[in-house]
């Protein structure tokens, strides 16, 4: 084991076998198709069409600010009175916008048909379109289907949904290759390239990223295969990678230098990095990143912290504001408690944190309420009313939008929980 | 199935909010899946509002589909009810819900709960965002103020003198503001106080701000001012055939529709309108007439908008700024009749659509020089080179000023004199720069000193494909509708448009004498020359454009 990576605590500590608070009331959280909006910036030659209800139309140009593309790379198909009273066959209608689109947008590769929940309900088979429309369209468009539905997924949720259905595309690993590093996850391309020139010190050069930048670029995948998530939602996408042979790799996530040094410290003991080796590429790094946390840590320690559920990013954002910044936490609410994939994160979370799943936003805000935090994280919904009950508030999407990972983004991290607080301190009117 | 990227209307459950949010005293319960709830942030962060909007939705799941959805339903709206304790009640399913058929009205209606319970039915799969705010103000409208309209066959009481303790002065409702309405706001508060003025007291303003208990005494008013039929004009049709009150039909965007406003509200209370017409103190006429807006006569204008606000805009652009309407279009299907009876009036075609792509093209094809739209035609018309003012909704951040600022009322008037105008380069500033075209310091490198800091290097006046006019939008004008917008720094850069414009390109050359002679031209005004002169050759099948080209193409798009 790797000197400064942290020792793997034992069961009992932490937040392990803590117990957690379950609701289940009305959820103020966004439904699997917002992934879109940070999906189709990462894959750069694939389409999504959700298949859908002027609502998820709305919802998609509310969040992604439609207006600034000239030609956004996702579209609703937009269900209507004909197509559910039968004077119109679904699936024809499906195949002609399908038809339209890919005349308009020769540029396109992949195209992603998205579930909805009006689809799901109405029992659309979007998966057997798919393969329908990828017999008329091959080899020059794949299809490929997804849901982001409300009812089966919540806002990150999307992402697994859609890397789920990319595991099957993925090439087989040839049985005698090497082994090699699969980062499952999107991470924006600046802490793709930190992690791969991080890798290559340490002597770990078969490195893939998965979603890869272009769709004709899936990393290959088989029992030789190391499986590191970087983001701690991909419930699905993990078990579908494991089931095609890939090990995945134990570690908290990659968020602080505690998560990160940890993450790379998984990595470096799956293929045999020595520990003075380890050292001389992390500790430099490591010590750089705790430096420049340090200024914000001064206007954290002590402070108060609330998360509402929304990204499943909760428990280890909360595990660095908590040991990094010394942020006492006052609730941890997350959507989702996947305490596989969070074992290491729950392991070092302080023992004592209160836990909730689900949501009843009404209870869970009568008790932010009640506990009035130094800072709220919330979803877009709730910020500006809690701002106003004088209560400081962190947009949780702007955690999900803003590179955060890895050792040089640690800082900027802490800066994301830092700004309402100094910007409360400037303001004098 | 309708291919949509962009729609200009929500859903009607938003229209719904819409309703919900302006009010006190009542609470939405809404049948409808997790992920819904996001219409809370357009309420939140685009209005800017300190409350959540009141609604409690059931954020229902695939694994309640298997079990009782209606119970589900029935549970949060007793829990809504317990903890909001509103005055009334209202009802109804998302999309989703509706395809589940629980019946929420029936559900509700149900469990007896001491409050009117209005149950909302907006299919929406045939019907949008203002469909659903109207069929809801005219719901709570109905179940409200039912209760206190006349017996059939008998008629309304006049109202007896000091019947009202507070005065004897004509009464009227405002009826139509709402919730993420375009300047909403501030066009009550200069509505109102222009009805003040008149000696004209204002019963009810609803929905925005009004209680339940509001509506109910509707009826007590002598007749309605409609601002926005689109939201309130079903509404009043019923108040008119239940309680015989009349309402207005003019809506005063303008200064000629604020003053036959004036005239038609005097008309209905039986007041003398004069007190308001003999001073009006709009500063929009004098400046239409000084000399320096000559420059906007036959300004060429596109205009594009929610009915009400489009058609609105074209009156002031014709007959107040003396501009050409080249374009008249809505998204309001609902007011279809309305917008081609004003288009046929400016002799254009009119374009009703919500397909935001069939609008580009038709503005491109217009060549407008002034773009008057929604927030989407605003980027229209940037990726077309022309200037563009926001008119009306769909809304966006920008179009809740901290500053006082309605579209309606004399105010109002000035305010839309300064929207269409700045855009357009200053008259005084473009007879200067004819002036001295080519001189050291205004030549084409140098953007005009009212673009300020826009006036970047690099940012070239002319260009081939740009305009004549340099980008006029303002440094506020991020592209911020969308909350999330804000928070996608980083990753997220515009991606150009595939097809840069409507031009397609066939072989095309410009001959020697030709091109020198099109540089004598001042400019900004060249992109334009060079566009319509190729755009003539090529609808005449001309290969080589000559000097003689030019000024065919000169003489052809000359008005």
């Amino acid at each position: 084991m790797n000197a400064i990576a942290p020792a793997r605590p034992a069961a009992e500590i932490g937040c392990t076998d803590a117990p957690v608070l379950y609701e289940r009331g009305q959820r103020e959280v966004f439904c699997g198709l917002t992934g879109i909006v940070w999906l189709h910036r990462k894959i750069q030659d694939a389409f999504f069409l959700v298949v859908g209800s002027r609502t998820c139309a709305h919802l998609l140009q509310s969040a992604a600010g439609v207006m600034i593309f000239a030609e956004p790379r996702f579209a609703t198909a937009i269900i209507e009175e004909r197509d559910l009273a039968g004077l119109a066959d679904a699936n024809a209608e499906l195949d002609r916008v399908v038809t339209r689109l890919i005349e308009r947008r020769p540029d396109i590769r992949l195209l992603f048909l998205v579930g909805s929940c009006p689809s799901e309900v109405i029992k659309l088979d979007l998966h057997r379109a798919a393969q329908r429309l990828s017999e008329t369209f091959a080899p020059k468009v794949r299809i490929l289907s997804w849901s982001g539905s409300g009812i089966e997924t919540t806002f990150t949720q999307g992402e697994d949904a859609c890397l789920s259905a990319l595991v099957p595309d993925m090439p087989a690993e040839a049985a005698d290759a090497p082994p090699s590093l699969l980062v499952v996850g999107a991470l924006a391309e600046v802490v793709e390239d930190q992690f791969l020139r991080l890798f290559a010190e340490l002597g770990i050069d078969r490195v893939r990223f998965f979603p890869p930048r272009r769709s004709d670029d899936l990393p290959p995948v088989g029992p030789r295969t190391k499986l590191l998530l970087a983001q701690p939602f991909l419930a699905e996408t993990a078990r579908l990678l494991e089931k095609r042979g890939a090990a995945r790799l134990p570690a908290p996530f990659p968020l602080g230098v505690e998560g990160t040094t940890g993450w790379i410290g998984a990595a470096a003991e799956a293929f045999g990095i020595d520990d003075a080796r380890f050292d001389a590429v992390v500790a430099p790094r490591a010590e750089r990143a705790r430096a420049a946390l340090a200024r914000q840590r001064e206007k954290l320690d002590g402070k108060s912290l609330f998360f509402f559920p929304d990204s499943q990013l909760e428990v280890p954002l909360a595990r660095f504001a908590a040991r990094e910044l010394g942020m006492r936490l006052v609730e941890v609410g997350t959507p989702y408690l996947h305490r596989g994939h969070l074992a290491a994160e729950l392991a070092l979370l302080p023992a004592g944190t209160a836990l909730s799943e689900g949501q009843d936003v009404e209870k869970q805000l009568d008790r932010a309420r009640a506990a009035r935090p130094d800072l709220t994280v919330c979803g877009l919904g709730l910020a500006n009313p809690l701002e106003a009950e004088g209560l400081a508030t962190k947009w949780s999407i702007e955690l999900l939008f803003t590179p955060v990972h890895g050792f040089e983004q640690a800082a900027d991290l802490a800066e994301l929980f830092a700004r309402p607080l100094v910007r409360r301190s400037r303001l004098k009117v | 199935m309708q291919l949509t990227v962009w729609t200009y209307e929500a859903p009607p459950h938003v229209g719904a909010m819409r309703i919900a949010a302006a009010m006190e005293g009542v609470h939405y319960v809404l049948h409808a899946p997790q992920g819904d709830t996001y219409a809370d942030l357009l309420f939140t962060m685009i209005e800017r509002a300190r409350k959540r909007p009141p609604v409690t939705y059931t954020t229902f799941q695939a694994r309640d589909l298997g079990g009782d959805t209606a119970e589900l339903f029935k549970t949060s709206v007793k829990e809504a009810y317990e903890r909001f304790r509103p005055q009334a009640l209202m009802v109804g399913a998302s999309c989703t819900a509706e395809l589940i058929q629980d019946d929420p009205g029936g559900l509700a209606q149900a469990l007896g709960l001491p409050v009117p319970v209005v149950p909302l039915e907006l299919p929406a799969y045939q019907r949008k965002e203002n469909w659903g705010a109207a069929e809801t103000f005219y719901r709570l409208v109905r179940t409200l103020a039912g209760p206190s309209v006349p017996p059939p066959g008998s008629k309304r009481t006049a109202r007896e003198p000091g019947e009202h303790a507070s005065t004897s002065a004509p009464r009227c409702n405002v009826l139509g503001p709402t919730s993420l309405g375009f300047r909403h706001r501030d066009d009550v508060h200069e509505i109102t106080g222009l009805l003040h003025r008149l000696g004209i007291a204002v019963n009810v303003v609803a929905p925005l701000g009004a209680s339940p208990a509001d509506l109910a005494r509707l009826g007590e008013a002598d007749f309605n001012v409609v601002l926005y039929p689109e939201i309130a004009y079903q509404a009043a049709q019923w108040l008119e055939r239940s309680f015989g009150q009349k309402s207005t039909k003019v809506v005063p965007i303008g200064t000629g529709a604020t003053i036959d406003f004036v005239r038609e509200v005097a008309a209905l209370a039986g007041v003398d309108p004069a007190p308001v017409l003999d001073g009006v103190t709009s500063r929009a006429p004098w400046y239409a007439r000084s000399v320096d807006s000559t420059y906007l006569t036959g300004k060429r204008v596109f205009v594009f908008g929610d009915a009400t606000h489009a058609i609105a805009a074209a009156r002031v652009a014709a007959e107040e700024l003396g501009f050409e309407v080249v374009g008249l279009g809505t998204y309001s299907r609902e007011f279809g009749r309305e917008l081609r009876a004003a288009a046929a009036k400016y002799g254009v075609a009119p374009l009703i659509t919500d397909d935001y792509l069939e609008v580009e093209e038709t503005i491109a094809a217009a060549h407008p020089e002034l773009v008057l739209g929604t927030q989407m035609e605003r980027h229209t018309a940037k990726r077309l080179g022309v200037p563009c003012a926001v008119i009306s909704a769909p809304v966006h951040v920008q179009d809740f000023p901290a500053r006082y600022s309605p579209q309606m009322g004399f105010e109002g008037a000035n305010v839309l004199f300064d929207t269409f105008v700045h855009p357009l380069m200053m008259g005084l500033e473009e007879h200067l720069l004819q002036m001295f075209r080519e001189d050291f310091e205004f030549h084409a490198d140098a953007a005009p000193s009212h673009l300020g800091s826009h006036a970047a290097p690099g940012a070239r006046v002319e260009a081939p494909a740009s305009a004549p006019a340099p980008e006029p939008v303002p440094a506020n004008a991020a592209p911020a509708t969308a909350a999330l917008a804000i928070a996608a720094a980083g990753p997220v850069s515009p991606v150009p448009s595939a097809d840069g414009g409507p031009v397609s390109a066939p072989p095309l050359r410009w001959a020697a004498d030709a091109e020198k002679e099109l540089h004598k031209i001042p400019f900004f005004v060249r992109g334009k020359a060079r566009r319509n002169t190729e755009r003539f050759a090529q609808d005449r099948g001309l290969s080589l454009i000559t000097v003689e080209t030019l000024y065919d193409a000169k003489a052809y798009f000359s008005r």
